[in-house]
């Protein structure tokens, strides 16, 4: 299964608003667990979210420990112009991630 | 072949294994403290109650994932949209949940995500717009089953 999975439509009529939704799989160890032990599970999760359509930034989000696991961002854009839309995921421990979408605007 | 007791068996091995016991609920936010992260966000901006809508399922079986979903009003046009969504908590350990920001390109400023929420409780989102005014919306919640903050549960 991939890491990440984005939703965009493929093709959409130029100036129509589009939804897109980005799930990436990431625990999003919050940092205030404890194992059975005792010891306490540090904090791994995805700090920020950034979503790029032809280079240009649409949409950011920094992301907190009350994100739940496999954070799913859902947001909305208007289709300007053919090309790729690109999101990027940076997190603790040197967490990337970067997957991409193709866009036709007719 | 495996039986099917031995399976059970094994089965009960390998989940006793994986879990992990919670913390203690010694970590967690106030009203006040949220009250700190608004006014970190705001400045001293006057917050207004309006305009954003936080749509949460008023009733929480399990609060290791709920989705949250913010809409805002606003024409999104270059002159006049909105520049930021923030969201917080009064009672997970930290009052931050999410900040978004998005500008007149995004059409609509909606936004869904999933969230953990940790006890009954006030939740809250704060819009800022392109002229520099804040808009609150606020829902409370009722948690059956909080995210992972109990004591022993496991």
């Amino acid at each position: 299964m991939a890491n990440a999975v984005v939703n965009v439509p493929a093709t959409t009529r130029r100036g129509e608003i589009i939804e897109i939704k980005a799930l990436v799989r990431h625990a999003m160890e919050t940092g205030f667990r404890r194992t059975q032990l005792g010891a306490l599970i540090p904090r791994d999760i995805i700090r920020q979210f950034v979503c790029l359509y032809n280079g240009v930034e649409i949409f950011r989000a920094e992301l907190h420990p009350a994100i739940a696991a496999n954070p799913l961002l859902a947001f909305s854009t208007v289709a300007t112009e053919s090309g790729k839309i690109e999101f990027r995921w940076t997190g603790d421990g040197g967490f990337s991630l970067t997957e991409s979408a193709a866009i036709t605007v007719v | 072949m495996t039986s099917r007791r031995n399976f059970l068996i094994a089965a009960g091995g390998l989940a006793g294994g994986a879990e992990f016991a919670c913390a203690p609920a010694g970590a967690q936010a106030t009203p006040a403290a949220m009250q700190e992260a608004i006014r970190k966000v705001t400045g001293p901006s006057r917050v207004r109650s309006g305009r954003v809508k936080l749509d949460l399922p008023p009733l929480i079986d399990n609060g290791n994932s709920v989705s949250l979903s913010v809409a805002v009003e606003s024409p999104m046009t270059p002159a006049d949209h909105v520049k930021a969504i923030h969201v917080f908590t009064e009672k997970n350990p930290l009052p931050n949940v999410v900040s978004v920001y998005l500008g007149p390109r995004a059409g609509r400023a909606n936004i869904a995500t999933r969230v953990r929420i940790a006890d009954t409780q006030t939740v809250t989102a704060i819009a800022e717009t392109s002229d520099g005014s804040f808009w609150s919306g606020s829902m409370h919640v009722v948690v059956t089953l909080s995210a992972c903050l109990e004591e022993g549960l496991i």
